[in-house]
Protein backbone atom coordinates (compact mmCIF):
# COMPACT_ATOMS: atom_id res chain seq x y z
CA UNK A 1 0.00 0.00 0.00
CA UNK A 2 1.66 3.18 -1.06
CA UNK A 3 0.07 7.02 0.05
CA UNK A 4 -1.27 8.96 -2.39
CA UNK A 5 0.85 11.81 -3.47
CA UNK A 6 1.50 14.51 -1.45
CA UNK A 7 3.87 17.81 -0.65
CA UNK A 8 6.59 17.41 1.79
CA UNK A 9 7.84 20.07 4.00
CA UNK A 10 10.24 19.97 6.93
CA UNK A 11 10.60 23.29 8.88
CA UNK A 12 13.15 24.09 11.57
CA UNK A 13 11.72 25.96 13.71
CA UNK A 14 7.78 25.96 14.91
CA UNK A 15 7.35 29.39 13.38
CA UNK A 16 8.41 28.03 10.01
CA UNK A 17 5.94 25.19 10.57
CA UNK A 18 2.96 27.39 11.65
CA UNK A 19 3.25 29.55 8.44
CA UNK A 20 3.47 26.54 5.82
CA UNK A 21 0.09 25.52 8.29
CA UNK A 22 -1.39 28.88 7.82
CA UNK A 23 -0.60 29.18 4.10
CA UNK A 24 -1.78 25.76 3.12
CA UNK A 25 -5.42 25.87 5.05
CA UNK A 26 -7.07 22.48 5.35
CA UNK A 27 -5.09 20.45 3.10
CA UNK A 28 -2.12 20.23 5.33
CA UNK A 29 -1.92 17.70 8.24
CA UNK A 30 1.36 17.62 10.42
CA UNK A 31 3.16 14.64 10.67
CA UNK A 32 4.74 13.93 13.65
CA UNK A 33 5.91 10.54 14.79
CA UNK A 34 3.35 8.96 11.80
CA UNK A 35 2.54 5.94 13.34
CA UNK A 36 -0.96 6.80 13.00
CA UNK A 37 -0.76 9.27 10.26
CA UNK A 38 1.24 7.32 7.76
CA UNK A 39 -0.93 4.08 8.50
CA UNK A 40 -4.37 6.16 7.09
CA UNK A 41 -2.33 7.46 4.31
CA UNK A 42 -1.42 3.65 3.09
CA UNK A 43 -5.27 2.74 3.48
CA UNK A 44 -5.91 6.49 1.91
CA UNK A 45 -8.34 7.20 4.86
CA UNK A 46 -6.43 10.34 4.70
CA UNK A 47 -4.92 12.14 1.70
CA UNK A 48 -3.56 15.46 2.45
CA UNK A 49 -2.44 17.70 0.10
CA UNK A 50 0.76 19.16 2.23
CA UNK A 51 2.59 16.93 4.83
CA UNK A 52 4.42 19.37 7.40
CA UNK A 53 6.94 16.94 9.14
CA UNK A 54 7.88 18.69 12.67
CA UNK A 55 10.32 15.89 13.39
CA UNK A 56 13.54 18.27 12.66
CA UNK A 57 11.69 21.10 15.27
CA UNK A 58 14.43 20.71 18.50
CA UNK A 59 12.50 22.66 20.56
CA UNK A 60 9.93 20.60 20.23
CA UNK A 61 11.00 17.87 22.22
CA UNK A 62 11.83 17.01 26.01
CA UNK A 63 10.75 17.59 29.69
CA UNK A 64 11.26 20.23 31.73
CA UNK A 65 9.73 21.98 34.99
CA UNK A 66 7.86 25.07 35.30
CA UNK A 67 7.02 25.40 38.91
CA UNK A 68 4.03 22.78 39.48
CA UNK A 69 3.59 21.44 36.50
CA UNK A 70 5.60 19.42 33.87
CA UNK A 71 5.99 20.44 30.69
CA UNK A 72 6.58 17.71 27.88
CA UNK A 73 7.38 19.27 24.25
CA UNK A 74 4.88 17.58 21.64
CA UNK A 75 7.16 15.39 19.81
CA UNK A 76 8.92 13.85 22.85
CA UNK A 77 8.60 10.37 21.96
CA UNK A 78 6.79 7.57 23.74
CA UNK A 79 10.42 6.40 24.09
CA UNK A 80 11.76 9.16 26.12
CA UNK A 81 8.87 10.08 27.78
CA UNK A 82 9.16 6.30 29.90
CA UNK A 83 12.79 7.05 30.28
CA UNK A 84 12.46 10.42 31.61
CA UNK A 85 13.23 11.02 35.50
CA UNK A 86 11.26 13.91 35.63
CA UNK A 87 7.68 12.12 33.96
CA UNK A 88 8.64 9.24 36.08
CA UNK A 89 8.97 11.53 39.82
CA UNK A 90 5.96 13.60 38.99
CA UNK A 91 3.56 11.90 36.43
CA UNK A 92 3.87 8.39 37.18
CA UNK A 93 0.63 7.12 35.88
CA UNK A 94 1.70 9.22 32.33
CA UNK A 95 4.78 7.33 32.09
CA UNK A 96 3.42 3.75 33.29
CA UNK A 97 0.64 4.39 30.80
CA UNK A 98 2.76 5.17 28.34
CA UNK A 99 4.81 1.94 28.29
CA UNK A 100 1.86 0.41 27.88
CA UNK A 101 1.24 1.89 23.81
CA UNK A 102 1.94 -0.28 20.81
CA UNK A 103 5.44 -1.94 20.84
CA UNK A 104 8.43 -0.65 21.53
CA UNK A 105 9.60 0.04 17.88
CA UNK A 106 6.61 2.31 17.64
CA UNK A 107 7.24 4.09 20.41
CA UNK A 108 10.67 5.20 18.99
CA UNK A 109 9.01 7.19 16.57
CA UNK A 110 5.26 7.73 18.02
CA UNK A 111 4.82 10.78 20.40
CA UNK A 112 2.87 12.48 23.08
CA UNK A 113 1.79 15.53 20.89
CA UNK A 114 0.33 13.32 18.27
CA UNK A 115 -1.04 10.66 19.88
CA UNK A 116 -3.17 13.29 21.67
CA UNK A 117 -3.57 15.86 18.83
CA UNK A 118 -4.71 12.59 16.87
CA UNK A 119 -7.95 12.41 19.23
CA UNK A 120 -8.41 9.08 18.74
CA UNK A 121 -10.98 7.65 21.51
CA UNK A 122 -9.25 4.26 21.76
CA UNK A 123 -5.74 5.93 22.45
CA UNK A 124 -4.25 5.45 25.79
CA UNK A 125 -2.93 8.84 26.48
CA UNK A 126 -5.75 11.22 25.84
CA UNK A 127 -7.33 9.61 28.97
CA UNK A 128 -4.05 10.10 31.23
CA UNK A 129 -4.23 13.42 30.12
CA UNK A 130 -7.56 14.28 30.97
CA UNK A 131 -7.11 13.02 34.28
CA UNK A 132 -4.21 14.40 34.96
CA UNK A 133 -5.84 17.98 34.45
CA UNK A 134 -3.35 18.79 32.06
CA UNK A 135 -3.26 21.22 29.48
CA UNK A 136 -2.20 21.52 25.97
CA UNK A 137 -0.54 24.69 24.08
CA UNK A 138 -1.08 25.23 20.79
CA UNK A 139 0.82 28.02 18.95
CA UNK A 140 -0.49 29.72 15.58
CA UNK A 141 -0.27 32.89 13.03
CA UNK A 142 -1.95 34.71 16.55
CA UNK A 143 0.29 33.47 18.76
CA UNK A 144 0.00 30.71 21.29
CA UNK A 145 -3.11 29.58 23.40
CA UNK A 146 -3.30 27.36 25.98
CA UNK A 147 -6.28 24.34 26.28
CA UNK A 148 -7.45 22.62 28.81
CA UNK A 149 -7.53 18.85 27.91
CA UNK A 150 -11.58 18.66 28.80
CA UNK A 151 -11.98 20.94 26.08
CA UNK A 152 -9.27 19.67 24.02
CA UNK A 153 -10.64 16.39 22.53
CA UNK A 154 -13.84 17.90 20.55
CA UNK A 155 -15.34 14.63 18.83
CA UNK A 156 -14.11 11.47 16.98
CA UNK A 157 -10.43 12.12 16.00
CA UNK A 158 -11.37 15.53 16.59
CA UNK A 159 -9.17 18.23 18.51
CA UNK A 160 -9.87 21.54 19.47
CA UNK A 161 -6.61 22.81 17.00
CA UNK A 162 -7.42 24.94 14.43
CA UNK A 163 -5.72 23.75 10.64
CA UNK A 164 -2.87 26.52 11.04
CA UNK A 165 -1.99 25.68 14.58
CA UNK A 166 0.25 23.47 16.15
CA UNK A 167 0.58 20.91 19.39
CA UNK A 168 3.61 22.23 21.10
CA UNK A 169 3.59 21.46 24.88
CA UNK A 170 1.63 19.68 26.67
CA UNK A 171 1.34 20.84 30.81
CA UNK A 172 0.88 18.29 33.71
CA UNK A 173 0.41 19.22 37.13
CA UNK A 174 2.91 17.51 39.26
CA UNK A 175 1.11 14.45 40.81
CA UNK A 176 2.96 13.67 43.56
CA UNK A 177 1.43 11.12 46.55
CA UNK A 178 -1.15 10.28 44.40
CA UNK A 179 -1.23 6.49 43.74
CA UNK A 180 -2.31 5.86 39.79
CA UNK A 181 -3.11 2.67 37.80
CA UNK A 182 -3.81 2.05 33.69
CA UNK A 183 -6.03 -0.84 33.67
CA UNK A 184 -7.34 -1.90 29.64
CA UNK A 185 -8.32 -4.73 28.09
CA UNK A 186 -7.64 -5.83 24.55
CA UNK A 187 -8.02 -8.60 22.73
CA UNK A 188 -4.20 -9.41 21.95
CA UNK A 189 -0.77 -7.75 23.19
CA UNK A 190 -1.00 -4.51 20.67
CA UNK A 191 -4.80 -3.95 19.70
CA UNK A 192 -6.39 -0.71 20.80
CA UNK A 193 -8.41 -1.11 24.29
CA UNK A 194 -11.75 -1.99 23.96
CA UNK A 195 -12.14 0.16 27.01
CA UNK A 196 -9.46 1.49 29.07
CA UNK A 197 -9.17 3.06 32.61
CA UNK A 198 -6.76 5.60 34.29
CA UNK A 199 -7.33 6.13 37.70
CA UNK A 200 -5.67 8.55 40.58
CA UNK A 201 -5.96 8.41 43.88
CA UNK A 202 -4.86 10.32 46.67
CA UNK A 203 -5.82 8.34 50.30
CA UNK A 204 -6.14 10.32 53.76
CA UNK A 205 -5.88 8.32 57.12
CA UNK A 206 -6.67 4.92 55.31
CA UNK A 207 -9.81 6.12 52.90
CA UNK A 208 -9.76 7.58 49.51
CA UNK A 209 -9.96 11.11 49.97
CA UNK A 210 -10.13 11.78 46.10
CA UNK A 211 -10.12 9.58 43.02
CA UNK A 212 -10.14 10.94 39.44
CA UNK A 213 -11.25 8.21 36.65
CA UNK A 214 -10.52 8.55 33.28
CA UNK A 215 -12.24 6.56 30.68
CA UNK A 216 -11.09 5.26 27.46
CA UNK A 217 -13.14 4.60 24.49
CA UNK A 218 -16.10 4.99 26.24
CA UNK A 219 -17.32 7.52 23.64
CA UNK A 220 -16.19 9.14 20.98
CA UNK A 221 -13.95 11.37 23.14
CA UNK A 222 -12.01 10.67 26.38
CA UNK A 223 -14.32 11.31 29.09
CA UNK A 224 -13.94 11.11 32.91
CA UNK A 225 -16.44 9.30 35.24
CA UNK A 226 -17.76 11.92 37.60
CA UNK A 227 -20.34 9.78 39.39
CA UNK A 228 -17.70 7.11 40.25
CA UNK A 229 -15.05 9.92 41.28
CA UNK A 230 -17.87 11.09 43.58
CA UNK A 231 -19.08 7.93 45.25
CA UNK A 232 -15.18 6.64 45.54
CA UNK A 233 -15.00 9.39 48.37
CA UNK A 234 -14.32 8.68 51.20
CA UNK A 235 -14.44 4.82 50.77
CA UNK A 236 -12.21 2.96 52.78
CA UNK A 237 -12.46 -0.63 51.78
CA UNK A 238 -12.19 -2.71 48.54
CA UNK A 239 -16.30 -3.27 49.05
CA UNK A 240 -16.68 0.35 48.97
CA UNK A 241 -14.58 0.72 46.23
CA UNK A 242 -15.94 -2.12 44.03
CA UNK A 243 -19.32 -0.42 45.01
CA UNK A 244 -18.29 3.03 43.59
CA UNK A 245 -16.89 1.74 40.44
CA UNK A 246 -20.70 0.55 39.41
CA UNK A 247 -21.07 4.16 38.72
CA UNK A 248 -18.40 4.09 36.42
CA UNK A 249 -20.43 3.66 32.86
CA UNK A 250 -22.78 6.14 33.99
CA UNK A 251 -23.71 9.20 31.41
CA UNK A 252 -21.66 7.14 28.93
CA UNK A 253 -23.00 5.96 25.27
CA UNK A 254 -20.23 3.41 24.10
CA UNK A 255 -19.84 2.77 20.86
CA UNK A 256 -20.93 -0.39 18.93
CA UNK A 257 -18.01 -2.48 16.96
CA UNK A 258 -16.89 -5.57 15.90
CA UNK A 259 -15.21 -5.99 19.32
CA UNK A 260 -18.12 -4.99 22.09
CA UNK A 261 -21.29 -3.81 22.34
CA UNK A 262 -22.18 -1.02 23.97
CA UNK A 263 -23.50 -3.12 27.14
CA UNK A 264 -20.28 -5.12 27.06
CA UNK A 265 -18.37 -1.62 27.43
CA UNK A 266 -20.13 -0.72 30.24
CA UNK A 267 -19.02 -3.85 31.95
CA UNK A 268 -15.56 -3.50 30.95
CA UNK A 269 -15.91 0.63 32.80
CA UNK A 270 -17.32 -0.60 35.59
CA UNK A 271 -15.17 -3.76 36.44
CA UNK A 272 -12.03 -1.63 35.29
CA UNK A 273 -12.47 0.83 37.53
CA UNK A 274 -12.47 -1.41 40.39
CA UNK A 275 -9.35 -2.70 39.44
CA UNK A 276 -7.51 0.59 38.24
CA UNK A 277 -8.76 2.31 41.52
CA UNK A 278 -8.06 -0.47 44.26
CA UNK A 279 -4.12 -0.61 42.55
CA UNK A 280 -4.20 2.84 42.90
CA UNK A 281 -5.05 3.03 45.86
CA UNK A 282 -3.18 0.13 47.59
CA UNK A 283 -6.18 -1.70 48.30
CA UNK A 284 -5.05 -4.65 45.88
CA UNK B 1 11.35 14.78 -5.91
CA UNK B 2 12.96 15.44 -3.01
CA UNK B 3 17.09 14.61 -2.97
CA UNK B 4 18.19 12.34 0.46
CA UNK B 5 21.74 11.22 1.25
CA UNK B 6 21.08 8.34 3.90
CA UNK B 7 23.79 5.71 4.94
CA UNK B 8 22.66 2.16 4.41
CA UNK B 9 24.51 -0.73 6.12
CA UNK B 10 27.83 1.22 6.19
CA UNK B 11 27.21 2.70 2.43
CA UNK B 12 26.26 6.24 1.39
CA UNK B 13 23.47 6.78 -1.20
CA UNK B 14 22.46 9.88 -2.41
CA UNK B 15 19.30 9.58 -4.34
CA UNK B 16 15.97 11.69 -5.72
CA UNK B 17 13.12 10.30 -3.89
CA UNK B 18 9.02 10.62 -4.29
CA UNK B 19 7.89 11.92 -0.59
CA UNK B 20 5.53 9.05 -0.41
CA UNK B 21 8.66 6.80 -0.80
CA UNK B 22 8.43 4.59 2.43
CA UNK B 23 11.68 3.46 3.96
CA UNK B 24 11.06 -0.07 3.62
CA UNK B 25 10.15 0.24 -0.25
CA UNK B 26 13.13 2.50 -0.57
CA UNK B 27 15.33 -0.03 0.42
CA UNK B 28 13.99 -2.98 -1.14
CA UNK B 29 12.92 -1.70 -4.39
CA UNK B 30 15.49 1.39 -4.92
CA UNK B 31 18.62 -0.26 -3.03
CA UNK B 32 17.90 -4.01 -3.34
CA UNK B 33 17.86 -5.04 0.18
CA UNK B 34 15.41 -7.44 -0.51
CA UNK B 35 16.24 -9.29 3.45
CA UNK B 36 13.84 -7.05 5.13
CA UNK B 37 10.38 -8.50 4.04
CA UNK B 38 6.95 -6.50 4.24
CA UNK B 39 4.98 -8.16 6.37
CA UNK B 40 1.38 -6.82 7.25
CA UNK B 41 2.01 -3.54 5.75
CA UNK B 42 0.00 -1.24 8.60
CA UNK B 43 2.95 -1.37 11.54
CA UNK B 44 1.88 -4.39 13.13
CA UNK B 45 3.87 -7.58 12.31
CA UNK B 46 7.44 -6.01 12.73
CA UNK B 47 8.91 -8.08 10.41
CA UNK B 48 10.06 -4.46 8.33
CA UNK B 49 11.94 -3.90 11.64
CA UNK B 50 15.03 -2.03 10.78
CA UNK B 51 17.60 0.44 13.14
CA UNK B 52 17.34 4.27 12.22
CA UNK B 53 20.00 5.85 13.69
CA UNK B 54 20.22 3.13 15.91
CA UNK B 55 17.47 2.85 17.67
CA UNK B 56 14.80 0.04 16.13
CA UNK B 57 11.70 1.30 13.71
CA UNK B 58 8.99 -0.46 11.30
CA UNK B 59 10.24 1.08 7.97
CA UNK B 60 6.87 0.72 6.39
CA UNK B 61 5.60 3.72 8.31
CA UNK B 62 8.67 5.80 8.10
CA UNK B 63 9.23 8.12 5.37
CA UNK B 64 12.41 7.38 3.16
CA UNK B 65 13.12 10.75 3.13
CA UNK B 66 12.49 11.10 6.79
CA UNK B 67 15.95 8.85 6.92
CA UNK B 68 17.62 11.76 5.10
CA UNK B 69 21.17 12.71 6.81
CA UNK B 70 20.53 9.39 9.07
CA UNK B 71 22.17 6.12 9.52
CA UNK B 72 19.67 3.38 8.31
CA UNK B 73 21.18 -0.71 9.09
CA UNK B 74 19.05 -3.77 7.87
CA UNK B 75 19.50 -7.07 9.08
CA UNK B 76 22.11 -7.92 5.93
CA UNK B 77 24.51 -4.94 7.71
CA UNK B 78 25.03 -7.08 11.04
CA UNK B 79 27.35 -9.54 9.51
CA UNK B 80 31.12 -8.81 8.70
CA UNK B 81 32.82 -10.90 6.22
CA UNK B 82 30.22 -13.71 6.48
CA UNK B 83 30.89 -13.72 10.53
CA UNK B 84 27.59 -13.92 12.21
CA UNK B 85 27.04 -11.92 15.49
CA UNK B 86 25.96 -13.63 18.49
CA UNK B 87 22.42 -12.78 18.01
CA UNK B 88 21.99 -14.06 14.66
CA UNK B 89 24.27 -17.47 15.89
CA UNK B 90 21.85 -17.96 19.22
CA UNK B 91 19.04 -17.88 16.32
CA UNK B 92 20.70 -20.68 14.08
CA UNK B 93 21.86 -22.69 17.31
CA UNK B 94 18.44 -22.17 19.14
CA UNK B 95 16.34 -22.69 15.85
CA UNK B 96 14.76 -19.55 16.47
CA UNK B 97 12.72 -19.61 13.42
CA UNK B 98 10.42 -21.63 11.31
CA UNK B 99 9.44 -20.26 8.10
CA UNK B 100 12.22 -16.73 8.55
CA UNK B 101 9.54 -14.37 7.82
CA UNK B 102 9.75 -12.63 10.91
CA UNK B 103 13.21 -13.66 11.91
CA UNK B 104 14.59 -10.68 9.98
CA UNK B 105 12.71 -8.18 12.20
CA UNK B 106 12.66 -10.57 15.16
CA UNK B 107 16.68 -9.97 15.46
CA UNK B 108 16.64 -6.06 14.49
CA UNK B 109 13.70 -5.61 17.57
CA UNK B 110 16.18 -8.29 19.91
CA UNK B 111 18.92 -6.08 19.24
CA UNK B 112 17.14 -2.93 20.40
CA UNK B 113 15.82 -4.87 23.35
CA UNK B 114 19.40 -6.08 24.37
CA UNK B 115 20.55 -2.64 24.14
CA UNK B 116 18.01 -1.53 26.70
CA UNK B 117 18.17 -4.56 28.72
CA UNK B 118 21.45 -6.59 28.80
CA UNK B 119 19.99 -9.27 31.09
CA UNK B 120 16.51 -9.40 30.26
CA UNK B 121 14.06 -11.60 32.04
CA UNK B 122 12.07 -14.03 29.86
CA UNK B 123 8.72 -11.82 30.46
CA UNK B 124 10.77 -8.56 29.47
CA UNK B 125 12.15 -10.70 25.89
CA UNK B 126 8.34 -11.04 25.26
CA UNK B 127 7.38 -7.38 26.14
CA UNK B 128 9.98 -6.34 24.11
CA UNK B 129 9.71 -8.09 21.05
CA UNK B 130 5.54 -7.73 21.42
CA UNK B 131 5.42 -5.46 18.50
CA UNK B 132 7.10 -8.43 16.08
CA UNK B 133 4.65 -11.40 15.08
CA UNK B 134 5.86 -15.05 13.90
CA UNK B 135 2.85 -16.55 12.44
CA UNK B 136 4.67 -20.03 12.80
CA UNK B 137 4.19 -19.19 16.21
CA UNK B 138 7.33 -20.23 17.15
CA UNK B 139 7.93 -17.93 20.03
CA UNK B 140 9.67 -20.11 22.63
CA UNK B 141 12.80 -20.79 20.71
CA UNK B 142 13.06 -17.03 19.99
CA UNK B 143 12.91 -16.03 23.46
CA UNK B 144 15.68 -18.82 24.09
CA UNK B 145 17.62 -17.60 21.56
CA UNK B 146 17.57 -13.68 22.86
CA UNK B 147 18.37 -14.86 26.50
CA UNK B 148 21.19 -17.57 25.68
CA UNK B 149 22.78 -14.34 23.64
CA UNK B 150 22.18 -12.54 26.96
CA UNK B 151 23.52 -14.67 29.32
CA UNK B 152 27.26 -14.57 27.30
CA UNK B 153 29.59 -12.05 28.99
CA UNK B 154 29.95 -9.44 26.39
CA UNK B 155 26.66 -8.66 24.66
CA UNK B 156 27.43 -7.95 21.22
CA UNK B 157 24.50 -8.32 19.80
Amino acid sequence: MIPPAFEYACPSSVDEAVRMLADAGEDAKVLAGGQSLLPLMRLRLAFPELVVDVNRIPELRGVREDGDALVIGAMTTHHDVIADPLVRRHAGLLAATTSTVADPAVRHRGTLGGSLAHADPAGDLPAVVLVMDGELVAQGPRGRRTIPAREFFVDYLQSALAPDELLVEVRIPKAEGWGFRYEKFHRVAQAWPIVGVAALVRRDDGHIAEARVGLTNMGTTPLRAPAAEEALSGAGDPDAVAQAAQEAAQGTRPSQDTSASPEYRAHLARVLTKRAVLAAAGMG
Amino acid sequence: MTHISVKVDGTTYEDEVEPRLLLIHYLRDRLGLTGTPIGCDTSNCGACTVELDGTAVKSCTVLAVQADGSEVTTVQGLAHDGELTALQRAFHERHALQCGYCTPGMIMAARDLLREHPHPTPDEVRHGLEGNLCRCTGYQNIVRAVLDVSEEEEVTA
